[in-house]
């Protein structure tokens, strides 16, 4: 009996290192970025100490400091679910850039000619709009691999382009506000997600990524959807001898993947900059699939991964003003932690060599 | 090799077996999967290290540290999955690593050829030197391990259920290339499972049960009966018995059915099948003549370029793979771990598989856990599946419980028609018999079973009629009690009808 005991609690115990070692290693590759940053930072003069306290302080230090975090996170935790919820159907969708400016695009022009509605249909309607035509984007990646065998990630990145020139040309020429900047007029008021914690720009985007993050991880988890969208990923061919339709799978899960995407686009314009601004992202899609990659493909890591790329921003604008640090820095991190992650190889052999 | 053992995390693998091989001698080593056969031999290549024991190769005590050091002594393996370059050469595939050279840095391509033609010969091993690897069967490929393995100097040679993939053409060949081997002075170490194989070609047999030695025993004194019970501890059934077969309707109707392969060829010509209720039809064929098509071209997954599929009246050549689940086809597939499983899924995800729009959803969104946890231990305890719990992933079973799996699934459906390929390929003795015995079992309900199998000893034990494919045709359909094996043996051949 106790021999049984002992049994069940060693592989309980088992269960849960495996369990957590997956975060164990994303911890420990973000821990090990932050350690070869000090020493980028301390061989370029600075003090890493320093350094690393005000970022931390300009970060999380004030509420000033937790809005603007949040800000920056709010975008990412988008566009990481977007890539998540396509490499669990095993489609590399890099192209969430593109879906993102479509629904951003979208949004902004629901919320500047749908005037006069009131504000509980308004931003719904802007919202949803602007989930369509990202997940529409993504769609035609799908259709493209489903009929013709045409590999996502040059689809998906090509649209990337196509979407950033077309939302130029919009902005610049049809729909172009009076002055020099390539820009829409401003939405309507009615269109404008509240912000939540003033003087930062924190809005209610931000509840809007929570909900998704549970709405992803119910997704995956609990749904026929979500099971056929993984077996697909995991064994297509088993998948398919189960009566799973892989083209179908394939269009849910680009549409989703799309839609995710175009919703973070939609509330970065309802939220922060209330009109479509060329150039307005710097990257926001790109960043999610290096994000998603350091949630470690889950849905709460997703979100605690942009949470910390928000604040390697955030934090690393008050450092700049702090310690003459200067932002590239910031970068130089992001890069560090993505190549960490990136390097599993390595970061096990460490941890393992520590087990030892 | 003495007293080794080897424990993994909740395993002895191997506790303190002693085994020791005669030079120039064939010796089986037989067990169950899971017997430790793969690891005593691992061992011996130096691919994992011995908690304890000690290994003597002609006489002085060794350390094997690496596969490369095996070699060394002389010992070579040819592993269950090949490491080939499949878009090398077979000449470059086997002088790989041991290229010879000429002038210091060029390959001399005409004494690689000429040295590699000579082992050939030797050993009476026929392979195309010039063929890129991908483009050669299962059983060549295997051809070119042992020459890659007798290339690099091999004396004693491994062979891990090499007879596992091979159809019974290419076992003989292999047997006859063994006994060459044999009489060249080499050693074999052959792993098996299949009794009559080891009793066919070695000279001594060594039969492991749980990670210890039953016996080793001279093939003369040994029989079928007598390993059996060696290995498995209990008598085998090999007669099953089949209950009475009255009330036949046709609930499979295939009429000129033709499909294309993979690559674009034609490899159904024109099928005509009928598979009976309270029947099992065992379609009997050398791989590779349309086995494959045929499985999937009924189960949904191959497109029908002519002809129909008829299941209990209704016309399902256009159907889904969902569509003909529903109507009561289930399949268990060739290769499990292609179409079979997903490995990385949970037992229970596995068990799911197919009834997730079914009998596991909810409604029509979500899926019902609680219908999905009952079902998977009830299903876990009447198929046997020993798991460490229902939410292991697969990949962690053996490949027999992993067939249990399959198995569960598909048959706790309620099928009409079975449609099971290769059920037992790659099962031990006791999987085998109980996967064999549930086949029977369907049959007696009532289900159409129609079982595509590379062993004819399968075929014959539980058919009760056999058709013969030969190159996309059915070229017989016979009753099992009129024809005989030679019969079979030369229509799987092309030979003619009678």
């Amino acid at each position: 009996m106790v021999e049984k005991l002992t049994g069940a609690a060693r592989k309980t115990l088992a269960d849960v290192w495996r369990g957590s070692e997956g975060a164990l290693f994303q911890v420990a590759a973000i821990l090990l970025a932050f350690i070869v940053g000090a020493l980028v930072l301390y061989a370029s003069g600075y003090d890493p100490v320093l350094a690393y306290a005000a970022m931390l302080k300009g970060a999380f230090g004030d509420m000033y400091g937790i809005g603007q975090t949040l800000t920056q996170a709010t975008p990412i935790i988008f566009t990481s679910l977007a890539f998540l919820i396509s490499s669990k159907a095993g489609l590399f969708n890099i192209g969430a850039e593109g879906q993102f400016l479509m629904g951003a695009f979208t949004s902004s022009l629901v919320g500047i000619y749908l005037a006069g509605l009131p504000w509980i249909l308004h931003i719904p309607l802007a919202l949803l709009v602007g989930a369509v035509a990202g997940g529409a984007w993504g769609l035609i990646a799908a259709v493209l691999k489903a009929r013709f065998n045409a590999h996502e990630v040059i689809t998906t990145m090509m649209l990337s382009y196509v979407a950033a020139y077309l939302t130029g040309y919009m902005v610049n020429y049809p729909f172009k506000a009076p002055g020099w900047v390539s820009q829409t007029v401003k939405i309507a008021p009615t269109a404008e997600l509240p912000r939540i914690l003033p003087p930062t720009q924190l809005s209610a985007g931000i509840i809007v990524a929570l909900a998704l993050v549970a709405f992803t991880a119910y997704l995956l988890r609990k749904t026929i959807l979500g099971f056929e969208l993984r077996a697909i990923g995991l064994n297509p061919s088993a998948a398919e001898s189960a009566g799973i339709s892989i083209n179908r799978g394939i269009m849910m899960a680009m549409f989703f993947s799309g839609a995710m995407a175009g919703l973070g686009g939609a509330c970065e314009i309802l939220g922060v900059h209330r009109r479509f601004i060329e150039g307005f992202s710097p990257g926001y899609g790109w960043d999610g699939l290096a994000v998603a990659l350091v949630g470690g493909l889950d849905p709460v890591g997703s979100l605690l991964a942009s949470i910390l790329f928000g604040a390697l921003r955030s934090g690393g604008m008050i450092m700049t003003r702090a310690t003459k640090v200067p932002l590239d820095i910031v970068i130089i991190l992001q890069a560090l932690v993505i190549l960490f992650v990136a390097a599993p190889m390595f970061i096990r052999s460490l941890l393992k060599r520590r087990r030892k | 090799m003495q007293g080794i053992t080897k424990s993994f995390p909740g395993v002895l693998a191997n506790d303190h077996i002693d085994f020791s091989v005669e030079k120039g001698a064939i010796h089986g080593l037989l067990g169950e999967n899971g017997a430790g056969k793969t690891v005593l031999m691992s061992i011996l290549y130096g691919l994992y290290r011995p908690d304890e024991g000690s290994i003597a190769v002609d006489g002085r005590e060794v350390r094997v540290d690496s596969p490369a050091h095996a070699m060394r002594l002389g010992i070579g393996m040819v592993h269950q999955h090949f490491m080939l370059v499949p878009s090398l050469t077979v000449l470059e595939n086997i002088t790989l690593g041991r290229e010879p050279v000429m002038n210091g840095f060029l390959l001399d391509r005409k004494r690689m050829h000429r040295d590699v033609k000579e082992f050939c010969d030797r050993y009476r091993l026929d392979v195309d030197l010039t063929a890129p690897v991908y483009t050669l069967p299962v059983g060549v490929q295997q051809r070119v391990e042992i020459l890659k393995a007798l290339y690099r100097g091999a004396d004693a040679l491994i062979l891990d259920e090499p007879t596992a993939v091979l159809t019974p053409i290419e076992a003989e060949e292999l047997f006859g290339a063994m006994r060459a081997l044999k009489a060249e002075g080499k050693t074999v170490i052959f792993i098996s499972h299949k009794l009559r194989e080891v009793l066919a070609i070695c000279d001594r047999i060594t039969v492991l049960k749980r990670g210890r030695v039953m016996d080793t025993v001279a093939a003369e004194a040994a029989t079928e009966e007598s390993l059996a019970q060696m290995m498995v501890g209990r008598k085998i059934v090999y007669e099953f018995q089949k209950g009475d077969a009255a009330g036949q309707k046709p609930v499979l109707t295939v009429s000129g059915l033709k499909a294309l392969s993979d690559r674009g060829i034609p490899a159904l010509k024109g099928i005509d099948l009928e598979v009976n209720s309270h029947e099992i039809l065992g379609l009997a064929g050398v791989e590779g003549n349309g086995q494959t098509e045929l499985v999937e071209a009924l189960t949904g997954l191959r497109e029908a370029v002519e002809g129909t599929v008829v299941l209990n009246g209704e016309d399902i050549t256009k159907a889904t793979p969902l569509k003909r689940i529903r109507m009561g086809v289930a399949h268990i597939p060739e290769d499990r771990y292609k179409r079979g499983v997903v490995p990385d899924f949970s037992v229970m995800e596995n068990l799911i598989m197919g009834g997730q729009r079914d009998r596991f959803a909810k409604n029509s969104v979500a899926l019902d856990f609680r219908e999905a946890s009952s079902c998977s231990d009830e299903m876990m305890m009447s198929y046997q599946i020993q798991a460490p719990g229902k939410n292991t992933p697969l990949k962690f079973l053996s490949g027999g419980n992993q067939q249990r799996v399959v198995v569960a699934r598909e048959f706790s459906r309620n099928p009409k028609l079975v449609v099971a390929a290769q059920p037992t390929r790659g099962l031990d003795v006791g999987a085998t018999e109980y996967v064999r015995g549930k086949l029977v079992e369907m049959r007696d309900n009532g289900v159409a079973v129609l079982l595509i199998s590379a062993d004819l000893d399968e075929i014959w034990a539980l058919s009760d009629r056999i058709a013969v494919i030969y190159e996309g045709k059915i070229v017989a359909v016979k009753p099992v009690n009129e024809t005989t094996e030679q019969e079979i043996g030369l229509l799987m051949a092309g030979g003619r009808n009678g």
